[in-house]
C-alpha cells in the first residue's frame, strides 16, 4: 500500500511542494476548528519538510531535478527546476513553517482572537505555498506570480498584530512590496522582449548569446531594485522594522526567517543563472553598486539597532544588517563569497527565527517585548535568557556559532577579491552586533526585576521546543557544517563556474 | 531625438510616472491605491503591446490567415490583472480596518494619532 502510494507520488515531489500546502489552506477553510485546522497545518508543513529532505537528497545523488509541469514539453510548457541552490532554500523555508508552527497555537492565543485561529493557518499555508512556489518553479513570470501569492499572505498575516499600528505597518508593507513586485515584472517583461522566453535556463543560454545591450541593462535594474525592496536592503529596508515589530510573534519569527531569504534567492537566481557572472559584473559592474550598498546596510542596520528600546524592532535592524552581509556574499562574485552568502541564509534562517521565538516566549510571559520586561529574565525565564544569549553569540559571530561559519567564508571571499578593507570592515560590524546583544544580555542578567512586579514563570513547553530546536540548530551547524557549507560551496561553484 | 514609432512605450512611462507619483505625494490611503494601480496599469499596457505584431490578427487558427499577434503576453497580463485585483482588494480590506481603528484614512494624521501613542 505505501509502496503503491510512494510509486504513486515519487516522480512528483516538486509539484506536491507547492499543490499541498494550497490544498491544504482551502481545507483549514473548511474545518473551521482551530486545532483541526493547526493539526491540517502541521501535517502539510511537517511533510513538506520530508519532502524537501528527499529532493536534497535526490539532488546530492542524481542531479539537478526538472519537472515538466502538467507534462508539457520543458522550454514552452512551465519548469520546475530544483538544484543544489534551490533545495537548500526550500528545506530552510519549510523547516521554518513547521517548526514555528509548533510554537503557533500557545502563542497566537496571546495576540489572536481564537475565532480567527483557522483563517490564520489557512493564511500561512497561502504564504508557505508562495514561498515554496517561488523556490522551486524554473519560470521567471512564475516566480513573480508566486512572490505575489506570499507577498498578499504575509500582508494579511501582519495586519493580525494585536495594536493597530500593525494595520498602517501592513499598508506599508503592501505599498512597498507591490512596487517591489511590479519593477520584477517589468524586468522580466524587458528580458521576455530579448529573448523570446521565460524559462531561466533558457533565458540564460540565449541572453549570452544576445550580449549586452540596452535593454538588457534596464531589465537588470528593474530586477535588482525589485527584489531590493522585497528583501528590504538598505535603504529600501523602510517596510521592514514596522511590519517586524507590530506582527503577532510567531509571523515575525516566520517572515524574518523565510520571506527575506526567498526575496535573496530570486535575486541569487536572476544575476547568477540569467544575467550571469559575465554580464551582471564584468559588463554591467552590478558590484560596483551592491558592495557599498551592502557594507552601509551592515553598518546603518547594526547602529539603528543599538539605539532602539524594543528587543523586537532591535533584532528587525539587525535583520537590516543581516542581509547586508548575505547582499555582500553576492556582490563579491567569487566561490567563497557566494559560498557565505548562500550559507548565511540558511544559517540566519535559524538564529533569527529563534531568536524572535524567544521574543514570541517573553512577550507571552511578561506582556511586552520592551527592554524593561527582560529585567531579570536570566534567572525568572532561564532556558528562554540562555536560548537569546547564543542567538545573540550567533549573530555576532562568535566561534562554534553558525555565525561565525557565514563570516568566515565572506572574509576569505572579500580576501580572494584582494578587498582586504571590506573583511576589516565585516571585523567592524560584527562588534558593533556585541554591542547591541550585550545591552540585553546585561538587563536580563544584572538588573534585578521591578519590585512588586509579578512572578514571571518559565515559558511553555510548546514554545521552548521550537525555539531549542533552532538555537540548538546554531550550535550544531556551527560545529558540524558538512550540510550548509557543503551544500552551499557546491552551489556556488555550480553557479559560478557552470554558468559560463 | 524621440521616435514616434515607439509611442506606445511613452504612454507607459507617462503612466508609470504618474502612478509611482500619485503613490509617493498623496496622503490619502485611496488615492495611494490608485496611483498603484495605475502603476500596474501601466506594466500591463507594456507586455500588452509588447505582443503586438504589425499587421497580425488574434491568434486563431483560420485559412488564409499568416500573421498573428504574440498570445504568451496578453496570457501573462490575465494573471497580472488577477494580481493587481488581489492586491487592491487587500489593500482596500486594510483601509477599512485602518479606518476603524484611527477614524481617518490620512497619512499625515494617523502620523500624528501615531506619534501621540508613542510620546505616552
Amino acid at each position: 500500500m505505501i509502496h503503491a502510494l510512494w510509486a504513486m507520488i515519487s516522480d512528483d515531489l516538486p509539484a506536491l511542494q507547492i499543490a499541498m500546502p494550497l490544498l491544504a489552506a482551502t481545507l483549514c477553510i473548511i474545518v473551521r476548528r482551530r486545532w483541526a485546522a493547526w493539526a491540517v497545518a502541521m501535517f502539510v508543513a511537517w511533510g513538506a519538510v520530508a519532502n524537501a529532505a528527499v529532493i536534497l537528497h535526490r539532488v546530492l545523488t542524481t542531479g539537478t531535478i526538472s519537472y515538466a509541469e502538467g507534462g508539457w514539453p520543458v522550454p514552452w510548457g512551465i519548469e520546475l527546476r530544483i538544484d543544489l541552490l534551490n533545495a537548500l532554500v526550500l528545506l530552510v523555508v519549510t523547516g521554518v513553517c513547521a517548526i514555528v508552527l509548533l510554537a503557533a497555537p500557545r502563542s497566537l492565543a496571546a495576540e489572536v482572537p481564537e475565532e480567527k485561529h483557522y483563517l490564520f493557518y489557512t493564511v500561512y499555508l497561502l504564504c508557505m505555498t508562495g514561498l515554496a512556489g517561488m523556490t522551486v518553479t524554473g519560470d521567471a513570470f512564475n516566480i513573480f506570480v508566486f512572490l505575489e501569492i506570499s507577498s498578499l499572505s504575509a500582508y494579511a498575516l501582519i495586519s493580525q498584530g494585536s495594536t493597530r499600528r500593525a494595520l498602517t505597518s501592513a499598508f506599508q508593507y503592501l505599498v512597498m512590496g507591490t512596487i517591489g513586485g511590479t519593477f520584477i515584472l517589468l524586468g522580466i517583461g524587458m528580458l521576455y522582449m530579448t529573448t523570446g522566453t521565460l524559462n531561466i535556463v533558457d533565458l540564460g543560454n540565449r541572453l549570452a548569446e544576445v550580449g549586452p545591450n540596452r535593454t538588457v541593462l534596464v531589465a537588470l535594474a528593474f530586477i535588482t531594485v525589485g527584489a531590493g525592496i522585497k528583501l528590504a536592503l538598505f535603504p529600501l529596508h523602510i517596510w521592514l522594522p514596522n511590519a517586524y515589530t507590530y506582527a503577532p510573534a510567531v509571523v515575525t519569527a516566520f517572515i524574518a526567517a523565510t520571506a527575506t531569504k526567498v526575496a535573496y534567492y530570486v535575486l541569487v537566481r536572476f544575476v547568477y543563472s540569467i544575467f550571469r557572472v559575465d554580464l551582471a559584473f564584468e559588463v554591467h559592474r552590478l558590484d560596483a553598486v551592491l558592495l557599498p550598498i551592502a557594507i552601509a546596510a551592515m553598518f546603518a542596520g547594526s547602529l539603528v539597532a543599538i539605539y532602539q528600546d524594543d528587543i523586537k524592532r532591535m533584532l528587525a535592524y539587525s535583520s537590516v544588517a543581516q542581509i547586508g552581509y548575505m547582499v555582500l556574499g553576492l556582490s563579491l562574485a567569487n566561490e567563497h563569497g557566494l559560498t557565505g552568502g548562500l550559507v548565511h541564509v540558511f544559517n540566519h534562517a535559524l538564529m533569527k527565527c529563534g531568536l524572535f521565538l524567544v521574543l514570541a516566549a517573553v512577550l507571552l510571559r511578561t506582556g511586552s517585548t520592551r527592554i524593561e520586561a527582560f529585567a531579570g529574565l536570566g534567572r525568572r525565564m532561564p532556558l528562554t535568557f540562555a536560548a537569546f544569549v547564543v542567538g545573540g553569540l550567533s549573530l555576532i559571530g562568535v566561534p562554534l556559532t553558525v555565525g561565525f561559519v557565514s563570516k568566515w567564508y565572506l572574509v576569505l571571499g572579500a580576501l580572494d577579491a584582494g578587498l582586504w578593507p571590506v573583511a576589516l570592515l565585516i571585523l567592524l560590524s560584527s562588534l558593533l552586533a556585541v554591542v547591541y546583544v550585550w545591552r540585553v544580555v546585561e538587563v536580563g542578567y544584572f538588573t534585578p526585576p521591578p519590585a512588586g512586579a509579578e512572578a514571571v514563570t518559565e515559558a511553555p513547553f510548546s514554545v521552548l521546543l521550537p525555539m531549542w530546536l533552532l538555537i540548538g540548530g546554531t550550535v550544531v551547524f556551527g560545529v558540524f557544517t558538512s550540510l550548509s557549507v557543503g551544500v552551499a560551496s557546491a552551489a556556488a561553484r555550480m553557479l559560478i563556474g557552470g554558468a559560463s | 531625438m524621440i521616435e514616434w514609432g515607439l509611442y506606445n512605450y511613452w504612454v507607459v512611462i507617462f503612466l508609470m510616472m504618474t502612478g509611482l507619483y500619485v503613490v509617493i505625494s498623496r496622503g490619502n490611503l485611496i488615492k495611494k491605491i490608485i496611483g498603484l494601480n495605475i502603476f500596474q496599469v501601466s506594466v500591463i499596457m507594456f507586455y500588452i503591446s509588447m505582443g503586438k505584431v504589425k499587421g497580425g490578427t488574434a491568434p486563431i487558427l483560420e485559412e488564409g490567415v499568416r500573421v498573428y499577434s504574440n498570445p504568451l503576453p496578453h496570457v501573462l497580463m490575465l494573471t497580472a490583472i488577477v494580481v493587481g485585483v488581489a492586491t487592491s482588494a487587500v489593500a482596500l480590506a486594510l483601509v477599512v480596518r485602518i479606518k476603524e481603528a484611527y477614524g481617518t484614512i490620512e497619512e499625515d494624521e494617523i502620523r500624528v494619532i501615531e506619534g501621540e501613542e508613542e510620546s505616552t
